[in-house]
């Protein structure tokens, strides 16, 4: 296993950190699109998570990550036989260049070719499975296999149709893009359907600035030393995950932060119900990270730019002035 | 010193410092590369030997052809070894080849931002991800990129490799007499590498002013200060120091820190009394702390310390800042921290529905337009060999049919809206008026084979009207065109306005909008409805050049009897394609449409 840089010891980008950390303890929000200036720290931010997420209980051996007491119907009759096991949450990273047979899985062509065997390899879908699935530069992506990753991050379920196989797996992952708008936007179809959308900006203040390089400069001299250091500090994160984890399906939204969410959904014209239903759930999530019981109008503040940025009607020559908008609406609101 | 003598030296400073990035490239590869602003010459050739001469002949050297495919770039599947054994073996690419040697990439000013970003990835990571044609493998490599950059005026190569890159070097101002061989072997660079290991960690106050320098120059990356300490670092290792000098950070911002300047950073005299060497007043983007930075510092006299060395480092490289940056920042007044150098021509850059990208393959059978795809056709065949008699296990050919034949399919280039912005105003709009329309028809009838969508928008009096919502439909477009009327004054910047309003909107939906403009470029309304001409031209060229913010593919073609260069100033503000046509006639407007489109 490589050495990533620790989550911990990312200076600043609290936005682009809580979004994260609330797709973690709720992951049916949707997956997170960070958009941002070029270095800094989308990719360490999405690489050092793993070491946040509590280990899951699978299957030992499983190709799919399965759950224990529920195989895949792809998986061919091994795991019936095999014992529980733990694996680290998976964070799998989608490289560029990647071709479709090994993101859906394919034919095992080895195996074809040389015993005349029809078996089915998983790809890079099944890995994630039950984790997190990272794309970098997403923007770059070809348009076909976003539409693909975006389906199936939706249905839970990878259904592969090649080659003469016909296999069905499950494939619940958060799906974490992100990507500089200088080299090219996301069709806002596709925008839409990320739950939670954060801008990152490199630190402005000199302090900050020199901080950032100075642990970066540390890191890269000795990363494992480094990571010892950072160790506790990333170990207390993930029990607060995995806590909120815990906590999450007993937090309450009182009724007048119910209604609250709508009025401001409606006040800057953000389409559709899902931006709604995102509001919610994010503002539990991070009511749970509080180690909170209830949701208050502060959650509901706070996370209202990332969940409904993206999601504004806009005039197609505004700047992004989206988080503006719904900073006034909110102001409004809550002085009324 | 006469003033040749003195640009001589100025050139021999310059290629010394083009050699000093060689020798510092070769020591540390983490440094990433560099980018040579240079045509093809004996003054590039010589750098490119020099840099050579700094390693040992069975360093790996690979030429990186432009336009080169995923396959030979990340690796693959070998197709040998998968017919001939039935193996799935995994082909290196370039750069997993060139580990532990040098890439050069040449006309790296055309280089896809897809391969730009391939490229930036590998260097970030040290290692090619493939996960490609059935083969899936991490390796590890860390290679010296050698951008060769032949770019004219602002073309540049894509930002994401630029910004791995920590040296960027000119050569073209420095004549072959002056590039004299560097002396040093490969010897020098290994016991360099040796020393480079043992060089302690910079300070903070080294790391202080390397920051501040960066941000007095307006270079925001965070990656530019970490690659000026490692050439810091690197630059120690190469005179046998352990430890960071002085001059080691004035050297390593003049080498990677000046190049990248965005702004001209105040003389240090108009701030004598300020500790912190943050000369930005007058800044009024960037509301910055003047506290910041000193809060968790010691006492004063520390403090004096520390401004003196940021003053002499922001000082070195203030001192190489590139001729021409001056211009820059007189001409944009301030260069805004969103958008780089190279935000004019952003617009180009946008992913306007690339044309002929392969998304994939589909059964049939090769011919002239469409190649076979190899793999997937071994993959078509592969489960059914044993049916088709090869023994199980046996090596060698395989039984390929018809039906397995796999050809690629290549991204259909997106259909285009064609919207014709035309200028109804003044006594010649109903002439204008009739050829148009006869323009728009034409379009259309061609339109049902190119599926081309045809809108008009159409501007006078006090504003602009979309007179035909996009369309594919002629019998339509003949019914609302019959109703146009003429006349009036002429609120020009309303219809550049309303153009690319539609036009962002059609790119929304998938399409790719052409914008066609038909006027004399002379607007006498401004966009609130007022009657001034010099607010009216004002309003119109801002709208041209958010056009051209936009990445809106356009033409202008004047129409006026005399044109004065109103309208040939407009498209150069928008980048669009200037014709004059003083008798519009429908064929000739279809032509410019269809230039457009290619």
């Amino acid at each position: 296993m490589r050495v990533v840089f620790p989550f911990s010891a990312i200076v600043g980008q609290s936005d682009m950190k809580q979004a994260l950390l609330l797709a973690a303890v709720d992951r049916t929000l949707g997956g997170v699109m960070v958009f941002g200036d070029r270095g800094s720290g989308k990719t360490t931010a999405v690489r050092g998570l793993a070491a946040l997420l509590p280990a899951l209980p699978v299957i030992a051996g499983c190709r799919f990550n399965c759950e224990p007491d529920r195989p895949s119907p792809a998986c061919d009759g091994v795991c019936k036989h095999a014992g529980v096991g733990t694996t680290p949450s998976p964070v799998v990273d989608m490289p560029l260049g990647a071709t479709e047979d090994r993101v859906v899985g394919a034919l095992d062509l080895e195996r074809a070719l040389t015993l005349g065997e029809k078996a089915f390899e998983p790809g890079l879908l099944a890995r994630a499975n039950r984790g997190f699935l990272y794309i970098d530069e997403i923007n770059l992506l070809e348009d076909h296999l976003v539409d693909l990753l975006l389906d199936v991050a939706q249905s839970g379920e990878n259904v592969v149709e090649r080659e003469g196989l016909s296999v069905r797996h499950p494939a619940r992952f958060v799906l974490v893009g992100s990507g500089n708008p200088e080299e090219g936007e996301l069709r806002p179809q596709l925008l839409d359907r990320f739950g939670l959308s954060v801008e990152v900006r490199t630190p402005d203040t000199l302090a900050e600035r020199v901080e950032v390089v100075k642990r970066r400069d540390a890191f890269d001299r000795d990363p494992e030393g480094f990571s010892r250091a950072w160790k506790s500090k990333d170990a207390a994160i993930r029990r607060k995950v995995a806590a909120a984890q815990n906590r999450l399906d007993a937090i309450v939204v009182p009724d007048a932060v119910l209604e609250m969410g709508s009025r401001l959904c409606m006040a800057v014209g953000a389409d559709g119900l899902r931006g709604e239903l995102t509001l919610l759930r994010a503002s539990r999530a991070r009511a749970a990270l509080d180690g909170r019981d209830a949701v208050t109008e502060a959650d509901l503040r706070q996370i209202a730019p990332m969940a409904l940025r993206h999601r504004l009607r806009r005039g197609p020559l505004d700047e992004q002035a989206s988080t503006v908008r719904i900073e006034r609406a909110m102001d409004e609101l809550l002085a009324a | 010193m006469t003033g040749a003598d003195a640009q001589a030296g100025a050139a021999q400073d310059r290629w010394a410092d083009a050699m000093l990035a060689a020798a510092l490239l070769a020591v540390d590869p983490g440094l990433g590369g560099v980018a040579i602003r240079a045509g093809p010459g004996p003054t590039r050739d010589a750098w490119l030997s020099g840099f050579r001469a700094l390693h040992t002949a069975d360093t790996p050297w690979r030429r990186m052809p432009p336009g080169i495919g995923d396959d030979r770039l990340l690796g693959g599947l070998d197709l040998a070894a998968a017919l001939g054994a039935g193996q799935r073996v995994l082909q290196r690419g370039v750069l997993a080849e060139a580990d532990g040697g040098v890439v050069i990439a040449p006309m790296a000013e055309r280089m896809a931002t897809a391969t730009a970003a391939r490229l930036a990835g590998a260097i970030e990571d040290g290692a090619v991800r493939v996960e490609r044609d059935g083969v899936a493998e991490r390796l590890a490599t860390r290679f010296v990129l050698v951008a060769l950059d032949e770019g004219l005026d602002d073309e540049l190569p894509p930002e994401a490799l630029m910004e791995r890159l920590a040296f960027r070097i000119e050569l073209d101002s420095i004549g072959h007499r002056d590039a004299l061989p560097i002396s040093a072997t490969p010897d020098d660079i290994a016991e360099a590498r040796a020393a480079l290991a043992e060089v302690a960690a910079p300070g903070e106050d080294a790391i202080h002013a390397i920051c501040s320098a960066a941000d007095a120059l307006g270079v925001w990356s965070l990656r530019a200060p970490r690659l000026a300490l490692r050439t810091a670092a690197a630059l120690a290792a190469l005179e046998g120091r352990d430890v960071i000098e002085r001059d080691d950070l004035s050297n390593a911002a003049r080498l990677v820190l000046s190049p990248r300047a965005t702004r001209i950073p105040a003389p240090p005299e108009a701030e004598p009394d300020t500790a912190e060497a943050q000369p930005e007043p007058d800044d009024a983007d960037m509301p910055q702390d003047p506290q910041t930075g000193g809060e968790d510092d010691g006492p004063d006299d520390t403090d004096r310390g520390q401004g003196a060395l940021d003053d002499i480092v922001l000082e070195a490289a203030r001192a190489a800042l590139p001729e021409g940056l001056e211009d820059l920042w007189l001409a944009t007044g301030a260069v805004s921290r969103a958008a780089p150098a190279r935000s004019g021509a952003s617009g180009a850059r946008l992913p306007a529905a690339r044309r002929g990208r392969r998304i994939g393959t589909r059964p049939g059978q090769p011919d002239g337009s469409a190649g076979l795809d190899l793999v997937e056709t071994l993959k078509a065949a592969a489960p059914w060999q044993r049916l088709r008699g090869k023994p199980t296990g046996s090596k060698g050919s395989l039984r390929v049919r018809r039906d397995d034949f796999r050809i690629r399919r290549f991204e259909q280039r997106s259909e285009s809206t064609v919207i014709f912005v035309v200028d109804a105003s003044g006594s010649a709009a109903l002439q204008r008026l009739a050829e148009t329309k006869g323009a728009v028809e034409l379009l259309l009838a061609e339109a049902y084979v190119r599926r081309t969508q045809v809108a008009l928008i159409a501007f006078r009096g006090e504003g602009a009207d979309l007179r035909l919502p996009p369309t594919r439909s002629l019998a339509r477009a003949r019914r609302q065109l019959a109703e146009l009327a003429g006349g009036g004054a002429t609120p020009l910047a309303a219809g550049l306005e309303a153009a690319a309003i539609l036009g962002v909107a059609e790119r929304a939906k998938g399409r790719t909008p052409l914008l066609v403009f038909m006027t004399d470029g002379r607007g006498n309304i401004a966009l609130d409805g007022g009657a001034f001409r010099t607010r009216a031209e004002q309003d119109a060229l801002n709208a041209c050049r958010r056009i051209r913010a936009a990445g809106l593919r356009a033409a202008l073609i004047d129409i006026s009897p005399r044109p004065r260069g109103e309208g040939a100033r407009l498209a150069e503000a928008m980048g669009a394609t200037f014709a004059v046509l003083p008798y519009v006639e429908a064929g000739r407007v279809r032509d410019v449409v269809r230039s457009l489109e290619d």
